[in-house]
C-alpha cells in the first residue's frame, strides 16, 4: 500500500446502509437460501421424471388464484422498494411507514390467498410423491414469507420508535433484500410448479 | 449517554507491540466468572473452546472405535450384540465427521482468522459464539440418545429406506435427522461469517494475493458449506416429514426414490469432504514453510488448486454411488471428473515436497506432522483414484478397502495436520511452548499405531471383507489382519494419551513462549503470546506475503506493524474494501452477549420437543427463538445503529 492511503481519511462511523456488515450477512443468507430451493426444485423435478403416476395429480394446477397472487407478492416488493427510495433514504418517517403497512399488507394477503388455495386442493402432502412435494415445496416458500412478514413487522416497529433517519437505515436495507428474495423465489417456484405443466 | 458520530478520521499512531495496552485491554476484556464465560464474543476463546469441544468429540468417537475394534479383533467374537454394534459405528462415524473434523477446522479459524487478517474481531462476533453454542448443543443433543440405547444405526449416511419408519421405527433415526439439521444451523452461520470477514475485516492492505494459504481454505470450505449444507438439511427435512408425517418422498410403495436421499446428501458429503480437508491443508501451507525456513514454494498454483478443488468437489457425487446402477455415459462423466481431482492435489504435493526440498528444515514435532501428513496423503489419494475409477469401485464398495481409504483421508489429511497445528500456535494461545521430547513419543506412536492399524484394511478389503458386519466367520483368513488392525488402532490410542498428557503438562510448566517462537512470517506473530484481548493495538498495515520476514528476504515492500490506526472510541475495528483492502469504514463491534446462548437454548428446546413430539415446548422453542432474535438485533446506538436525537 502507498503512503498516500496511510493519510488520516475521515471513514464513517458504525452501520452504514450497503457498508454495514448486515448488508454482507443478508447476501450469505440470500446464497445459502436460494442453495436450500434449489435442491427443493431437483428433488421435484428428480421425483416428477420418476413418476408413474398422475404427475401432478389432477393436472396442471389452475392459475386462478396463483396468478393474481404473484402479481400480489410483486407489488409488496415494489411498496417496499419505495418505502426504502423514497422513505428511509430521505429520512421520510410517514413514506417509510406507509410503504413498509403496504408491504406487510400485500404480503399477508399473499399467505391467505396461499392458504385458500391449499384448502382446496383435492389432495394432500400424504397423497404420494407429487402431493408431498407440492406441499412441501410451496410450504417452505410460505415459511419463508411469514419469516420475512415478521421483519417487516419488526421494522415497521422499528421506523415507529424513530430508529431510522436519512443516515442511519441500514436494517431497512438489509429487511429489504430478504423480502425481495422472498419474492423472487416464489417467481421460481411458480414457474417451475404452475407454469411447466401447462407447457406439456 | 453514549454518544456515536457519523464520521471520524482514525488517528495514526505508533505503538509498543510488546507492551499491553491498558485502555484497549479495558475496552475489550471478557467480563469476569461465570458471566464472562456464558456471554464472551472474543474469537480467541471461541476458537479454543472449539478446539477443546472438538477433541473432546474425537476422544468418545476414538474410544467407540476402540470397542468396536475389540469386538473384531478375532473371528465370532461377541463382545457387542449387533444392535449395539450398529449404534456404535454410526454414532463413531457422525461423530468424527461431523462432531470433530469440521468444527476443530472452524476453532483454528476462529481463533487465527482476526490475526491473520490483522483484525480485532470477526465481522459478526456474536454469530461467532452462537455457532459455537449450538455446534455444543447438537453434540450434546446427538449424545442425549446414547445412555437412552436409542442412538442412530443406519450408518453415517443414513440410506432409506433402512433407514425409513418400517425398518427403524424408534427415535433413533430421527436423533439423526434433528442433530445433522440443528449442527448444520452451526456450520452455516460459521461459514458466513467468515466470508463476511474475509470481505470486510482484513487489514489495509492486505490483498488477496497476501492471504494466508489457511485463509484460502476455509474461504472456500464455507462458500462450499453455504452452497452444500442445504442439501443434507433439506434430505432430513424430508425423511423427517416421511416419517413423521407421512409424506412419500423415499417410500418404495408410493413411488417414492431412496435414490433421491443418495443424490441430495452425496451433493452435500462430497463438498463437506474438501470443507474439512483444506483448511488443514491451509495449515500445512502456513505451518510448514516456517520450519523449512523458506516461503511456500507456488503460492498462487496452491491457492488456486485449492478453489479448483472445491469446484469439480461439487460435480463428483455420484461417485459414492457407482454400483446402484447408473447410465453409462453418468459413470463415465463423474469418474473422470473424480480423477480429474487429482490435478489439483498434485499441483499442492508438489509444492510442498519443493519447499521441504529447497528450504532447510528444522526437524520439530510440528514439522513431524505436517511433513508425514503429505505421505498419508498420497496414500490417501491414490486408495482415491482407485475408488474412482468405474471397475474397481465395483469390485471395493462397500469393503473394508474404503473404509481404509476413508481413513487414511480423514487421519492422515485432518489429525494429523491438526496435531502440527495444536503444536504450532499452541504457544500462541497459550504462552507456553509444548514438550517437544514428548511429541516425539506422541508422534513416532501415532504414526507408527495409525499405519499398522489402518494399512491391513487395505489388504483385508481387497480379500473382499465387507464393512459394517459386526463380526465374521472364521477360515476366511481374516483374523491376522484384524487382530494387528486392532493393536494398531490401540497403539494410535495410546499416542493420542501422550498428547494429552503433553497437553496438561505443558500447559502448567511448558517454557514461556515470546511472541515469535517459530521466528514465523505472519500477523499472528507479531502480538504478544497469549494474544491481549484486543489483538493489535493498532491496526497493521501490510505490504507483503510476509510482513515478518521482509527484511530477511529483501522485500522490496515494508508492512508497518508498529504504527497504525488507533481505533479507540469504543470497541472498533477497521473495515477495508473487497477488492482493494483500502480503510473504508469504522466498525462498531459488539461487547459481551447473552443473546446467541439465548438463541442456541431456544433452538435446543426446538429441536427436544421435535423429538417428543411434544408441540407445547416446540412452541415454547419457537417463541424463546424470536425473543433472543429480537433482543440481538435490536438497534443500538452504542452500534451506530441508530438515528441521533434531535434534541438531547
Amino acid at each position: 500500500m502507498s503512503e498516500s492511503a496511510l493519510r488520516e481519511q475521515s471513514l464513517p462511523v458504525g452501520s452504514f446502509g450497503r457498508k454495514s456488515s448486515g448488508w454482507y450477512g443478508v447476501w450469505t443468507l440470500v446464497l445459502t437460501e436460494s442453495a436450500i430451493f434449489v435442491y427443493l426444485l431437483f428433488s421435484y423435478f428428480y421425483l416428477a421424471s420418476q413418476a408413474n403416476g398422475e404427475w401432478p395429480i389432477g393436472g396442471p394446477p389452475p392459475l386462478t388464484l396463483a396468478a393474481p397472487n404473484t402479481v400480489i407478492l410483486l407489488a409488496s416488493s415494489a411498496a417496499l422498494i419505495w418505502a426504502e427510495r423514497s422513505g428511509a433514504r430521505r429520512g421520510k418517517r410517514l413514506q417509510l411507514l406507509a410503504g413498509l403497512a403496504l408491504a406487510l399488507l400485500l404480503g399477508v394477503t399473499f399467505v391467505i390467498v396461499q392458504l385458500r388455495e391449499w384448502h382446496g386442493k383435492a389432495f394432500s402432502i400424504r397423497s404420494g410423491t407429487y402431493g408431498s412435494s407440492y406441499f412441501v415445496v410451496t410450504g417452505f416458500h410460505l415459511a419463508h414469507v411469514i419469516v420475512g412478514l415478521s421483519v417487516l413487522l419488526t421494522l415497521f416497529i422499528w421506523a415507529l420508535r424513530g430508529d431510522f433517519d436519512a443516515q442511519r437505515h441500514a436494517p431497512i436495507t438489509v429487511g429489504a433484500i430478504y423480502w425481495h428474495f422472498v419474492d423472487a423465489v416464489w417467481l421460481v417456484v411458480f414457474s417451475a410448479l404452475y407454469l411447466v405443466p401447462h407447457l406439456g | 449517554m453514549v454518544v456515536t458520530e457519523q464520521g471520524r478520521a482514525p488517528r495514526m499512531a505508533r505503538q509498543s507491540g510488546a507492551t499491553v495496552d491498558a485502555t484497549l485491554e479495558a475496552i475489550w476484556k471478557t467480563g469476569p466468572g461465570i458471566r464472562g464465560v456464558l456471554s464472551t464474543v472474543d474469537h480467541k476463546r471461541i476458537g479454543i473452546r472449539y478446539i477443546v469441544t472438538a477433541c473432546a468429540f474425537l476422544i468418545a468417537g476414538g474410544v467407540e472405535a476402540l470397542i468396536m475394534r475389540l469386538q473384531l479383533a478375532h473371528s465370532d467374537l461377541n463382545i457387542l450384540s449387533p444392535e449395539a454394534y450398529n449404534q456404535l459405528f454410526t454414532m463413531h462415524g457422525f461423530t468424527m465427521i461431523f462432531l470433530y473434523a469440521g468444527p476443530v477446522l472452524s476453532g483454528f479459524s476462529n481463533y487465527l482468522w482476526p490475526l491473520l487478517l490483522g483484525s480485532r474481531d470477526m465481522a459478526f462476533p456474536r454469530l461467532n459464539a452462537l455457532s459455537y453454542w449450538i455446534f455444543l448443543l447438537a453434540g450434546i443433543f446427538l449424545y442425549a440418545s446414547f445412555p437412552l440405547g436409542m442412538s442412530p444405526d443406519a450408518g453415517w449416511f443414513n440410506y432409506p429406506p433402512l433407514s425409513g419408519k418400517d425398518y427403524d421405527p424408534g427415535p433413533n433415526i430421527d436423533f439423526y435427522l434433528l442433530g445433522l439439521i440443528f449442527l448444520g444451523i452451526s456450520t452455516t452461520v460459521g461459514a458466513a461469517n467468515f466470508l463476511v470477514s474475509l470481505l470486510r475485516t482484513r487489514a489495509p492492505g492486505m490483498s488477496i494475493n497476501r492471504l494466508p494459504i489457511l485463509i484460502w481454505g476455509t474461504l472456500t470450505a464455507s462458500v462450499g458449506n453455504l452452497l452444500a449444507v442445504p442439501a443434507v438439511t433439506l434430505a432430513c427435512v424430508l425423511l423427517f416429514a416421511d416419517r413423521q408425517f407421512g409424506t412419500h418422498f423415499f417410500d418404495v410403495e408410493a413411488h417414492g426414490q431412496p435414490l433421491l436421499w443418495q443424490h441430495l446428501f452425496w451433493m452435500f458429503g462430497h463438498p463437506w469432504v474438501y470443507a474439512i480437508v483444506l483448511p488443514a491443508l491451509g495449515i500445512v501451507s502456513d505451518a510448514l514453510p516456517t520450519f523449512c525456513r523458506r516461503p511456500l514454494v507456488g503460492y498462487t498454483p496452491v491457492a488456486l488448486a485449492t478453489v479448483a478443488t472445491m469446484i469439480v468437489g461439487f460435480g463428483v457425487w455420484l461417485h459414492h454411488m457407482f454400483a446402484t446402477g447408473m447410465p453409462v455415459l453418468s459413470l463415465a462423466f463423474f469418474s473422470a471428473a473424480s480423477l480429474v481431482i487429482t490435478i489439483p492435489s498434485a499441483v499442492s504435493t508438489f509444492a510442498w515436497i519443493a519447499t521441504i526440498w529447497t528450504g532447510k528444515p528444522v526437524l520439530t514435532t510440528p514439522f513431524l506432522f505436517l511433513s508425514s501428513f503429505i505421505i498419508l496423503f498420497v496414500i490417501g489419494g491414490v486408495s482415491g483414484v482407485m475408488t474412482g475409477a468405474v471397475p474397481l469401485d465395483f469390485q471395493l464398495t462397500d469393503t473394508y478397502f474404503v473404509v481404509a481409504h476413508l481413513h487414511y483421508v480423514l487421519i492422515g489429511i485432518n489429525v494429523f495436520p491438526v496435531m502440527g497445528g495444536i503444536y504450532y500456535w499452541f504457544p500462541k494461545m497459550t504462552g507456553r511452548m509444548m514438550n517437544e521430547r514428548l511429541g516425539r513419543w506422541n508422534f513416532w506412536t501415532m504414526f507408527l499405531g495409525f499405519n499398522i492399524g489402518f494399512f491391513p484394511m487395505h489388504i483385508v478389503g481387497l480379500m473382499g471383507m465387507p464393512r459394517r458386519i459386526y463380526t465374521y466367520a472364521p477360515g476366511l483368513g481374516w483374523d491376522t489382519l484384524n487382530l494387528i488392525t486392532t493393536l494398531g488402532s490401540f497403539a494410535f490410542a495410546v499416542g493420542i494419551l501422550l498428547f494429552l498428557i503433553n497437553l496438561t503438562v505443558s500447559l502448567r510448566r511448558g517454557r514461556p513462549a515470546g511472541a515469535n517462537p517459530w521466528d514465523g512470517p505472519t500477523l499472528e506473530w507479531s502480538v504478544p503470546s497469549p494474544v491481549p484481548a484486543y489483538n493489535f493495538a493498532v491496526i497493521p498495515v501490510v505490504a507483503s506475503r510476509h510482513p515478518l520476514w521482509e527484511d530477511r528476504l529483501q522485500s522490496p515492500e515494508r508492512s508497518s506493524l508498529s504504527r497504525g490506526y488507533l481505533l479507540n472510541h469504543g470497541r472498533e475495528t477497521l473495515a477495508t474494501t473487497v477488492l482493494d483492502a483500502e480503510p473504508d469504514l469504522i466498525l462498531k463491534m459488539p461487547g459481551d452477549s447473552y443473546a446467541p446462548l439465548a438463541l442456541a437454548l431456544g433452538l435446543g428446546i426446538v429441536f427436544v420437543g421435535l423429538i417428543l413430539h411434544s408441540e407445547r415446548w416446540t412452541i415454547v422453542g419457537v417463541l424463546a427463538t424470536t425473543v433472543a432474535i429480537l433482543v440481538w438485533l435490536w438497534p443500538q446506538r452504542r452500534l451506530g445503529q441508530t438515528a441521533e436525537p434531535t434534541h438531547v
